[in-house]
């Protein structure tokens, strides 16, 4: 499991590089979503299956997803079609391909040697029943402050994103709040 | 789990939390400092998940999942914010709202 821990590292380490780098936005969250599948690989690695799961759902599902349609609101312009021709080169996902080319091979190692003892699962496993009972006994009170922050998230996402709406009045002209 | 991979985890996520810093620091596209910051969020979490490792706890996945939900909060407040600016000041420089005015 060792060697498995440092190709995961170093597959982190140089896509999250190649985000901060990239000139591109789509490029950078496309590396980005690698950097967060290595993550997951290495949380899986120290025992953290839940927090694995969670990191790919949520992370590189979810948020990338969320920075994706906003782009997308952002330059809706008539070279729309003709920019995503030239970004759909083999340079630009060859990249992110063969990282993610290692993450698999990475992973097909770990499912094939997983029950041949010392090498498989790490034997210190913190199990999704464990976090569980913990986040709804000694934690209850986080919890629902996560949901009241969540809450707050979805009132001022809605409060801010919301684009003033320009009326003509029959006399005056004015912006409705 | 022994020592030495605690210290590589922990050395891990104390680089990548670097990156996220230096990509804060140098960019001045606001989405890319939105996504600078979750890579260092998610630096924090990995710290914890290590921590959480080393005394085979649950409380780093706890703590993890909390980190988890304030990023949602916040990646969701700042791209509400990402779109005033671009609606407003029809750029997404950071440097062009450098000013405060109501």
């Amino acid at each position: 499991m060792e060697i498995t821990f440092y190709i995961s590292g170093a597959v982190a380490i140089l896509s999250t590089i190649m985000v901060i780098t990239r000139f591109n936005i789509i490029h950078a969250l496309l590396y980005l979503v690698v950097s967060f599948l290595a993550l997951a690989t290495v949380f899986f690695i120290m025992g953290a299956p839940f927090a694995a799961a969670l990191e790919i759902i949520i992370y590189a599902g979810a948020i990338v997803v969320l920075i994706i349609f906003v782009i997308m609101m952002l330059n809706l312009k008539g070279e729309a079609i003709e920019q995503e021709r030239k970004w759909l080169t083999p340079q630009v996902w060859i990249g992110p391909a063969i990282l993610s080319f290692i993450l698999l091979g990475e992973l097909i190692y770990i499912i094939g040697i997983g029950n041949s003892g010392a090498a498989g699962l790490p034997s210190q496993l913190v199990d999704s029943k464990a976090v569980g009972k913990s986040l709804y006994g000694q934690y209850i009170l986080g919890v629902e402050l996560s949901g009241m922050l969540l809450m707050a998230g979805i009132v001022g996402a809605y409060h801010l994103g919301r684009q003033k709406k320009k009326v003509i009045h029959r006399f005056l002209e004015q912006i409705e709040e | 789990m022994n020592e030495i991979q605690i210290t590589q985890g922990l050395l891990l996520a104390g680089t990548l939390f670097m990156l996220g810093l230096i990509g804060v620091l140098i960019r001045r596209n606001i989405i890319f400092m939105l996504v600078c910051v979750e890579i260092m969020l998610n630096a924090a979490g990995l710290a914890f998940i290590v921590a959480g490792s080393k005394w085979a706890q649950p409380d780093g996945q706890v703590m993890f999942i909390f980190i988890l939900t304030m990023a949602a909060a916040e990646v969701s407040v700042g791209l509400a914010l990402i779109l005033q600016i671009h609606h407003q000041l029809k750029t997404l420089d950071s440097d062009a709202a450098s000013e405060m005015k109501g």
